[in-house]
């Protein structure tokens, strides 16, 4: 016997907010709930972590000099050279890279946007919260934060945007670094940028792990202690290097 | 003319069931869909017999005040579920657990009913263990038990301190599932205010939504009360607070006879009063007693703090006058001794209303860890309550209103005298006599409902097949809806001075004083009069403010504290005539040389079932006799 | 002691809310929150006002019924402990209190302090359950479960669905209550069989009523049994594995 719905006054005064999806073929279907959408984030947030932290120890090769780090930016254009073109795995990364972007932002854009219509009447007192850090409720002020320091740093580096990087020389990236970290307004926000990162890796890296399902009581005490060693670590890492320029450590 | 016809099998005790689940009439699976059967309550009974009857095919409609089934009052026993299992070797068996419940129910109690129900025991585990009721494990992986008072064997299975929250959950899970099959129709914030009678048979119920405050009739082919006891009666219990008893008395006074309602089980171990505001009092698992040690300091004048009276200053007084059982005696014993030292002026705290409960030989010998992982979450409780730690300090426990073995009459097959009227769980009056041993409350809902009423209920169906479901606009149902809402108009239009918790607190305190854990012929006359005279008070300066159409608290509880008035009358009366002391009725009058209760089984062997007169004629007593076959009538003796 | 209450009062679903004061005198350490409600609302009716509606029953932490922000913290300021079992030893004396429903999209306002949290139910009824018909049980001691198993599933069981976890998320998710009621029967051998078909219709329903989970950890310690996000976690696994694995081979535990 099928039921009308909704089958009481008590059920009929809660409407969903949100249809239940017909589920896609896998793997879309499990980008179609925000419990996968959550997972999505994690495994780009993880690739981001990679490439974050690679990108970081790479920059270290500055402290060894100019010859040290065009080599090592040399190197990446060929990897795996001769058996594939020249720069065909940068570019794979490049596109890879921009896909986790893209995807990291979409679940994030998503997931707010479903997020502010749960509490369409917010809580008229003053909220007193307890486990929620600054950290975890700041992620969606660090991330556009990020976003556009990432379109700044591209324009500034790697495409050398005129009005951003007046003294960019094609090539020669370690004159390039050191031109535009000279500028303090350039480093600052390069400071500021790398701090924001900090803050939401401390609570993405520890996140990632909840949202893939990673959690085993031998291992959480770790989990915190991971993001925030991590955290650091990119951190004093880079803001290392505008401060080592502007210092004249690196010149 | 009421006939009291228990229907009984008849042939040997341990074949009862057996027979009559062949004889009882089946209907066949696609004349079940035309049956609509309406369950009123969604505790242990309610929730179980709904689900069960949704599953075996009958259009099921669930009816709760709560918001949702899942808080009904069942949840919160703590202690456990009694089954004859048998897993720990100790010589365990049906009929030792039917031995122990008719001896704890002090002979009171239908033998044949309560055989059934020991029978039973055993499948409710395996039925919850399926659901995913996780029980307490040994290492092995198999399932632990623990003793409990009034019994030498351990046959309880427990959840921590948390099993009747367990097993209603799992209740609630097997009637969820039956609701998104669409078998069940789910009315939460739904109160049953009337019974709808048709030609003597139980065609419907009159019920407010608490939301909207629309009156509205339901019809069935047959009603189920699961609607809980009336222990709230006595204002301060351990009951949830919105427990009541309307349902079952509105259908008392559509002509079901009230069988019993003197027997009230008063718990032994709570967490005494702290101030006059206090809204409820709090239970502490039975099972804290399997390691805790109850004693009173002998010297009434004695202030010391407890850890500082030494052992030959303290008065182990269970132990003491009960060394085959000690500490573990049946729930009647231990709060009459209890109630004894305390009015002999040794209680403790700084009321001195309670007598102590104390673990420091229990964490010395086993470990605090042990004590924690078996009550933790009590120990937890009674902190927060007390700020007391009872790791330390020994808890200060003292008896409260628990339970109420009496309730509405009901035949071998849980059905009134009304056809059609079935009543399960602490609703009825079936099972446990004068007295109830722990962990068998849980046991006995689940029973009725998982096990009983579907096959009872599907009998009587069968002798109504071929007949529609009577229409809500039949004059008995326009009666009875009309008779609600000129109730509610009633109660929104007094405009007296005092709220319904004011007239509840003073009815509470009459009923605790006279038909408490004692009483006398002298009291429970007072205790009439008494009753009788608030409750005209009651109709002339009851104010109930706000209206009938949306949430109103003051309303809901008008209603159910006009029928406790109704109901604590009937106590005394019921209390008064029976001229013995059995069980939780403990007659001043009828006891032996010590203290201990005398029954008088030449003449009060008998369930005493009220008919209802009207509101100002005393009820009719009939009377259903008791015969022992099967054990031997002995005063009971836990020396 | 004495105290300063600030109440949000609300005729009804659609009425214009407002926070009302009242001063709740005589007041003992001893009572529990509910308590001081209860005498705040004496004198109400004394005074011929509307006493103030919220929930509450069991009085004994365990029914769920009662909740309510009291300070801006879902049940107020003691951990692992519900509004019923609050008491005012808590709190200082002379102190203001502020107390606001639950607020949710889902948990619509019934009246006062009252909210519908019947999105609970359907979340359940959606696969919270092991589909065996009474009577169709085996022996209870076939099926031995491993205490350490049965210890965590019981840590998940202890939910009472009071709606703190959903109230205190800053996104007004309900991971916790989905995933403690997931988990409690995904952990046991008992809920194997349907283990992925709960797993997704649970979590695909409570995302049709609910915000969803960026890992705060708030709800953990509105919590009044103290249910850890540790079942988030498992669930969030179990969800992937449900969306991803081969269901013919599960039986062989090969999925």
């Amino acid at each position: 016997m099928a039921q009308a719905t909704p089958r009481s006054t008590v059920e009929a005064a809660v409407r969903p907010i949100r249809k239940r999806p017909k589920p896609l073929p896998w793997p879309l279907s499990l980008y179609q709930t925000y419990v996968g959408k959550k997972w999505v984030m994690a495994i780009t947030g993880v690739i981001g972590l990679l490439f974050v932290a690679g990108h970081m120890f790479g920059n270290i090769k500055m402290y060894m000099g100019e010859q040290e780090f065009l080599h090592y930016a040399e190197g990446l254009r060929t990897v795996a050279y001769p058996i594939v073109p020249e720069k065909f795995l940068l570019w794979v990364a490049r596109l890879g890279l921009l896909g986790a972007l893209v995807l990291h932002l979409h679940a994030a854009f998503s997931i707010w946007n479903h997020n502010r219509k749960v509490r369409p009447v917010g809580y008229q007192s003053r909220r007193d919260y307890i486990a929620a850090d600054w950290a975890s409720r700041t992620m969606l002020w660090t991330g556009p934060i990020i976003l556009l320091f990432i379109a700044f740093h591209l324009a500034d580096l790697t495409w050398g945007v005129e009005a951003v990087n007046p003294d960019f020389q094609s090539g020669e990236v370690y004159q390039n670094v050191v031109a535009s970290f000279s500028r303090w307004p350039v480093a600052t926000i390069y400071i500021v940028a790398n701090v924001a990162l900090g803050i939401h890796i401390y609570h993405g890296a520890w996140s990632l792990f909840q949202s893939l399902g990673v959690n085993n009581p031998q291992i959480n005490q770790g989990r915190r202690i991971f993001a925030a060693l991590f955290a650091l670590a990119i951190v004093a890492g880079n803001v290392s290097f505008p401060l080592a320029v502007l210092l004249g450590i690196v010149e | 003319m009421v006939t009291l016809d228990a229907r009984i099998p008849e042939g040997p005790i341990e074949e009862k069931w057996e027979k009559a689940r062949f004889d009882l009439r089946l209907v066949n699976p696609a004349n079940k869909r035309r049956f609509t059967v309406i369950v009123v309550g969604t505790g242990l009974a309610g929730a179980s017999a709904a689900a069960t009857l949704a599953e075996l095919g009958y259009n099921v409609k669930a009816f709760t005040f709560h918001d949702s089934p899942r808080r009904a009052h069942s949840i919160a026993a703590q202690g456990g579920i009694n089954a004859a299992k048998n897993y720990q070797n100790d010589g365990d068996s049906p009929h030792r657990l039917f031995y122990d419940t008719i001896k704890g129910g002090d002979f009171r109690s239908r033998e044949a009913n309560v055989y059934r129900l020991a029978q039973i025991s055993v499948n409710i585990i395996d039925q919850c263990v399926a659901q995913g009721v996780p029980f307490a494990r040994e290492y092995s992986g198999l399932l632990e038990n623990r003793s409990f008072g009034g019994v030498q064997v351990s046959r309880t299975f427990y959840a921590r301190g948390q099993t009747g929250q367990q097993l209603l959950l799992g209740a609630y899970s097997a009637l969820m599932r039956q609701v998104g099959l669409g078998a069940v129709q789910l009315h939460p914030r739904t109160e049953m205010l009337d019974l709808v009678v048709e030609d003597g048979r139980a065609v419907g119920i009159i019920t407010r939504d608490l939301l909207t405050g629309a009156i509205e009739a339901h019809a069935g082919h047959a009603v189920i009360l699961a609607t809980g006891g009336y222990g709230n009666v006595y204002y301060l219990s351990t009951n949830a607070k919105k427990s009541n008893a309307t349902a079952a008395w509105r259908a008392h006074k559509r002509g079901a006879l009230f069988a019993n309602p003197c027997y009230t089980q008063i718990h032994p171990t709570c967490i005494p009063a702290g101030d006059e505001f206090q809204s409820k009092l709090t239970l502490m698992s039975e099972s804290l007693r399997n390691d805790g040690r109850i004693w009173v300091p002998k010297d009434q004048n004695d202030t010391r703090p407890p850890h500082q009276i030494p052992e030959q200053d303290r008065d182990y007084y269970l132990e003491r006058r009960y060394p085959a059982f000690g500490n573990l005696v049946p729930r009647d014993v231990a709060s009459r001794a209890a109630k004894r030292e305390v009015d002999e002026g040794r209680g403790v705290g700084p009321k001195k209303n309670g007598v102590y409960l104390d673990f420091s030989d229990a964490i010395a010998r086993l470990g605090r860890d042990v004590i924690e992982e078996r009550y933790g979450n009590l120990f937890e409780m009674y902190e927060r309550i007390t700020g007391d730690d009872p790791y330390q300090m020994p808890m200060r426990i003292y008896p409260a209103t628990h339970y109420t073995m009496g309730g509405l009459w009901v035949d071998y097959n849980l059905q009134s005298n009304i056809p059609g009227l079935f009543v399960g769980g602490e609703a009825n009056f079936s099972d446990h006599g004068a007295n109830r041993l722990g962990a068998s409350a849980l046991m006995q809902g689940l029973a009725d409902g998982y096990f009983v009423l579907p096959y009872t209920v599907g009998d009587y169906l069968a002798g109504q097949l071929g007949k529609p479901l009577p229409s809500t606009s039949d004059a008995p149902f326009q009666d009875a809806l009309k008779s609600v809402q000129d109730q509610t108009k009633q109660f929104l239009a007094i405009g007296g001075t005092r709220s319904p918790d004011d007239f509840h607190r003073e009815l509470g305190k009459i009923v605790w004083d006279k038909i408490g854990m004692e009483r006398n012929a002298a009291g429970l006359e007072q205790a009439i009069t008494d009753i009788r005279s608030l409750r005209d008070d009651y109709y002339k300066d009851l104010r109930v403010l706000g209206n009938g159409d949306t949430l109103n608290d003051s309303l809901e509880k008008a209603f159910r504290v006009a029928d406790f008035f109704e109901l604590a009358e009937l106590m005394a009366r019921d209390a008064l005539h029976r001229e013995e002391s059995c069980g939780g009725h403990f007659r001043a009058e009828h006891q032996t040389a010590d203290g201990e209760a005398k029954r008088d089984d030449e003449n009060f062997s008998y369930v005493g079932a009220w008919e209802w007169n009207g509101p100002d004629t005393p009820q009719t007593l009939h009377k259903e006799e008791l015969t022992f076959e099967n054990v031997h009538l002995a005063t009971r003796s836990y020396a | 002691m004495k105290f300063t209450l600030k109440v949000w009062r609300q005729d009804g679903p659609e009425a214009k809310g407002r926070f009302e004061t009242y001063e709740a005198n005589n007041i003992s350490d001893e009572m529990s929150f509910l308590e001081v409600l209860d005498v705040v609302n004496e004198d109400l009716i004394h005074a011929g006002q509307v006493p103030i509606h919220f929930d509450h029953d069991c009085r004994e932490g365990i029914c769920g019924s009662c909740g309510m922000m009291i300070n801006g913290q879902a049940h107020g300021p003691q951990r692992g402990t519900a509004t019923c079992q609050l008491h005012m030893r808590k709190f200082q004396d002379g102190a203001t209190i502020v107390v606001e429903p639950w607020r949710a999209a889902s948990f619509p306002i019934v009246r006062d302090l009252v909210v519908n949290r019947s999105a609970f139910d359907r979340i359940i009824e959606a696969g919270g359950f092991v589909s065996v018909n009474t009577g169709s049980a085996v022996e209870a001691n076939t099926l031995p479960v491993p205490k350490q198993v049965a210890d965590a599933a019981m840590d998940a069981a202890q939910c009472i669905g009071c709606g703190a976890c959903v109230a205190a998320c800053p996104n007004g998710a309900a991971q916790l209550f989905t995933s403690a009621k997931l988990q409690h029967l995904n952990l046991l051998p008992q809920g194997q069989a349907e283990r992925w078909e709960r797993t997704e219709n649970m979590v695909e329903t409570m995302e049709e009523y609910f915000g969803t989970c960026t890992n705060h950890g708030e709800c953990e310690t509105a919590c009044p049994k103290n249910i850890s996000i540790d079942f988030i976690a498992y669930m969030n696994r179990d969800y992937i594995k449900a969306k991803s694995l081969n269901r013919k081979l599960a039986g062989q535990g090969l999925e």
